[in-house]
């Protein structure tokens, strides 16, 4: 059966609507965690070590329990039946044994392993209080030597935890060696690029906070906290650490004021508040100031990687082989450990056809925050290491870079693709990616601009990046057999009101995602009611009946697909309750253009006349129709979805400053179809200022002491508005083969495409000074010494 | 306790704070203004950005006391009742905001930027920005939804002097 295409409606999929939500942001009638206050509620602040590694020989907490104001301050010996925080992915070592996992305790016990390690908890009366009394504590450190080189931790002898002597999570690979190395035997040609991923501070504007409160009367906990997942949390949080059942804790996740992942994650502070709240009987209020964020929330990437690439005497790839190592800091987060493996060496074969991948990876313990998933997690590593290689490769062996991409591209007769590392890419078409961004850039005119720069005493420069990414994670059988503690379907409840209006119940969270938006432009559309009778409700375990939450840009893939799902139920009940007030074959029915028609007549039922006949039964054959018009779907996914791109980043640095300036940055994404284009163009920019971010400005930085001297807005270098351009953006499309809405999944691409599309850039236009490789951040100074150690 | 009284978004307050009283705490603890956002502690990301006597003022770098007698306007005192104001439109109109929290702060700071600067261009919204932080959009869009505001407040003036 063909269809004929839909005109795009004002409201349906495929429009720029205009977003739900700032309706309230824009007037400040947002309502974040720290903006909620309970009756009669308290002030936690934590007292954090200042020491990266120290065995902690006493706590004297008399002056501070006697300080105005004080309720309560609780150590690790109060918390002594609670559990560990969790980790959520088991991966098993090269040698079949399973990864090292030391207790997280959500207070520090005996030892603090990093600067801003949790040692105490102090309750007061208002945040003041609790301060003033915080300074009051006397803990008795013993400091230890840090560990801080992730390459140098497994011989360092000092152990950060007893369970792990040599520092080491685990020691993993992908891949059959002997077969890779047999490849490169037989090169023309080898590149090798040793390379750092720098450290990131996620930076959510919001910094997290969390309330506790409890019904003394009921046993019921209640936690407002800035969570991408609110279900997560209270499933780690009640089966792992407080050991109370999930009817028992409703979990909040109101407006969230960004994730970038950061907020995925189970945190003790969410633990502590919960738990304190019930010993008080008084709500517990946490709020993390930024100096606090920089050294407790989860940060992002840093692996240090060498990279081998082996070419043919014509320039195919035949090899790839990896050594990564890849820092897990102090303790494993909620989903450390599948950063470095699963969503990183399966993303190896990027674009290419590259047979044969070889992929090594130890996750080691170091003196510093942990390390999770950020922003792309895992595939900005992957396609910067990858992008990088194939990029020196075309330069060590004079060939165009974007016609070696080209040549070893995935073509699009070749899908459904296998690649050597795990992953079946469904669908793709990487050459009109490419053709788009590299016409948009007008690469062919570079030398011009170049030589035109260069009578300015300017280094122009242009980089290509064309990145593959894994979104929509993933089927629940695979990732329990690759060792996921979870399942990765999103649920969904899509109830019709009487009147016809709909509250749709998504297990997503949208942190600045606009789901309010586009997931009623869905409904509005697959229904035919209006977009404004369309009520999205997320971010409480209270009113959802289940969720996984949002990230991995799984939103609409995996929750919009679970939206679609329980829709496809909608009509199909529509239909029996149609045919029953038509008096015809429910067989005969159809729903189309907003109504319930008997096929081939005039005969038909309004949606809203079957949403009202529903609610008001009256004469309903009750064995064969029940009343009501609600339905929940879970949707688990066949497949993760491929989104893919090109990207092309032109520059120019000034010689005498190293200043580099983006002079042109476009992008073409292929993100499948494309429901609300304004939302995904946003998504975009979002996503090219972090990975511009990356490779220009940020780091976190420790010295060897484990002092992470980066650690406020003064000397973290937060991308500004004067630090960035304007995008040019595009897509082309080939619809995921797999999901109900032929949807991708954008949230995280920018941020994977544009680091190496920006050092490819500066390198390129460092040419002249023999530089081969600048590690991120490619500061002013590292370009200055660089073009003034060569010169 | 020291006394301040102040007129927040025209309504008179007098309350007791303590001398360590932010003016940004006063606002959201005490008056329960809880557009205004905090999202640092060195002043360096903007969304806390207030009005003081018609200027934009970051309100967690200013004690609550030293707002005595000032004419303070927070985000929920901008728009003319259920009308946006043309900057509030604008941000919407331009996608200029995803998760919202920065929102608050721009959107008072590039209203005091249109008196300076009653047509920006792009390096003049750019600059002006340098303290504000935003993590979601990049900027792109701020920078077009406050251009596009700019153009809707002179249009708004003419039309009210016509």
């Amino acid at each position: 059966m063909t269809h004929q295409p839909r005109p795009i409606s004002e409201t349906g999929i495929g429009a720029s609507v205009r977003r739900t939500e700032d309706a309230r942001f824009v007037r400040g009638k947002g309502r974040y965690t720290d903006d909620i206050n309970l009756a009669g509620q308290t002030y936690v602040v934590f007292l954090r070590s200042p020491h990266a590694h120290a065995t902690i020989k006493s706590i004297d907490l008399a002056n501070a329990r006697r300080a105005p104001g004080v309720v309560a301050i609780y150590t690790s010996v109060d918390l002594a039946k609670l559990g560990g925080l969790p980790c959520g992915w088991l991966i098993t070592n090269r040698d079949g044994s399973p990864m090292r996992e030391p207790k997280h305790p959500v207070l520090a016990e005996g030892k603090v392993r990093h600067v801003g390690d949790p040692v105490a908890a102090i309750i007061a009366d208002t945040i003041a209080h609790a301060r003033d009394a915080a300074e009051l504590i006397d803990v008795d450190y013993d400091p230890l030597p840090a560990v801080m080189d992730m390459t140098s931790a497994a011989a360092s002898g000092v152990a950060l935890h007893e369970a792990a002597p040599d520092n080491t999570c685990y020691d993993w690979d992908i891949g059959d060696k002997a077969v890779v190395d047999a490849a490169f035997a037989k090169a023309a040609h080898l590149t090798t690029l040793k390379l750092s991923n720098n450290r990131l501070a996620p930076n959510a504007i919001e910094p997290r906070a969390a309330i506790g409160d409890y019904n003394s009367a009921t046993g019921e906990h209640t936690l407002y906290t800035t969570s991408q997942n609110p279900h997560v949390i209270r499933l780690l949080m009640g089966a792992f650490v407080l050991q109370v059942p999930e009817h028992k804790i409703r979990v909040v996740a109101p407006d969230v004021g960004g994730g970038f992942g950061s907020k995925i994650y189970h945190y003790a502070e969410e633990a502590l508040v919960t738990w304190a709240a019930a010993q008080l009987g008084r709500p517990v209020k946490w709020t993390s100031d930024r100096s606090e964020a920089f050294i407790s929330d989860a940060q992002g990437r840093d692996h240090k990687t060498t990279v081998e690439l082996a070419l043919d005497k014509d320039g195919k790839f035949l090899g790839l082989r990896v050594e990564t190592f890849a820092n897990m800091g102090a303790y494993l987060s909620t989903f450390a450990s599948v950063i470095p493996t699963y969503l990183h060496a399966t993303l190896l074969a990027g674009q290419y056809t590259t047979p044969v991948i070889y992929c090594r990876i130890k996750a080691m313990f170091t003196s510093t925050v942990p390390v999770d998933a950020y922003r792309g997690a895992g595939r900005p590593e992957a396609t910067y290491l990858l992008e990088r290689v194939v990029d020196l490769a075309a330069r060590e062996t004079g060939r165009d870079p974007a016609a070696l991409r080209r040549q070893n591209f995935i073509q699009p007769h070749q899908f459904p693709y296998q690649t050597p590392v795990a992953l079946t890419y469904d669908t793709g078409n990487y050459q009109a990616t490419m053709d788009a961004a590299l016409a948009a850039a007008d690469y062919v005119g570079f030398p011009a601009r170049k030589a035109e720069a260069k009578t300015r005493g300017k280094l122009r420069g242009i980089g290509i990046a064309a990145y593959i990414e894994a979104c929509g994670i993933a089927p629940s059988n695979i990732a329990g057999a690759l060792g996921a503690r979870a399942g990765l379907y999103e649920a969904a409840t899509v109830r019709v009101n009487p009147t016809g209006s709909i509250s749709v119940f998504t297990g997503s969270h949208s942190h600045g995602q606009g789901h309010e938006t586009t997931f009623a432009q869905v409904v509005s559309e697959k229904l035919g009611v209006p977009f404004e009778s369309v009520d999205i409700v997320h971010g409480d375990t209270a009113r959802i009946p289940f969720g996984m939450g949002t990230y991995g840009s799984r939103s609409l893939a995996v929750g919009g697909s679970a939206i679609v799902k329980a829709i496809d139920k909608i009509v199909a009940k529509g239909k029996k309750i149609a045919a029953h007030m038509l008096e015809a074959a429910e067989a005969d029915m159809v729903f189309e253009d907003g109504a319930f028609k008997v096929t081939g007549t005039d005969r038909q039922k309004t949606f809203g006349e079957v949403a009202f006949q529903a609610y008001v039964p009256h004469n309903f054959p009750l064995e064969t129709l029940e009343p009501g018009l609600e339905e929940n779907a879970f949707y688990d996914p066949k497949n993760f979805t491929f989104p893919a791109g090109t990207y092309v980043c032109e520059v120019e640095i000034d010689p005498d400053t190293g200043v580099v300036e983006i002079k042109a940055f476009n992008a073409c994404d292929d993100f499948g179809n494309i429901i609300n284009p304004m939302i995904v163009e946003g998504q975009v920019h979002g996503g090219l200022a972090q990975g511009i971010g990356q490779a220009l400005l940020e780091h976190c930085i420790y010295d060897d002491n484990g002092q992470l001297v980066t650690g406020s807005y003064m000397d973290y270098a937060m991308p500004r508005a004067s630090d960035l351009p304007s995008f040019a953006v595009s897509t082309t499309s080939t619809p995921c083969t797999h999901n109900p809405l032929g949807v991708k999944g954008c949230g995280e691409a920018g941020a994977i495409g544009s680091p190496p599309a920006v050092i490819n850039a500066v390198v390129n236009a460092l040419s002249d000074y023999g530089v081969s490789h600048i590690d991120m951040p490619a500061t002013p100074q590292a370009i200055w010494r660089v073009i003034h150690s060569k010169a | 306790m020291p006394q301040v009284t102040l007129t927040v978004n025209e309504k008179p307050i007098a309350a007791e704070v303590e001398g360590r009283t932010l003016l940004v705490q006063l606002l959201r603890d005490t008056l329960g203004l809880t557009g205004t956002h905090v999202g640092c502690d060195t002043s360096q990301c903007g969304a806390c950005t207030v009005h003081v006597n018609g200027r934009s003022v970051k309100s967690c770098c200013m004690l609550a006391v030293q707002a005595e007698g000032a004419r303070v306007t927070t985000i929920e005192g901008v728009s003319d009742g259920q009308t946006l104001h043309p900057m509030q439109a604008a941000f919407r109109e331009c996608h200029g905001l995803q998760c919202g929290f920065c929102t608050p702060g721009m959107i008072m700071s590039a209203i005091d930027m249109v008196k300076h600067h009653p047509d920006p261009d792009e390096q003049t919204v750019r600059k002006w920005l340098d303290g504000n932080l935003c993590r979601c959009t990049g900027y792109h869009n701020i920078v077009k939804a406050i251009r596009a505001g700019a153009a809707a407040m002179k249009a708004k003036t003419r039309e009210n002097v016509a």
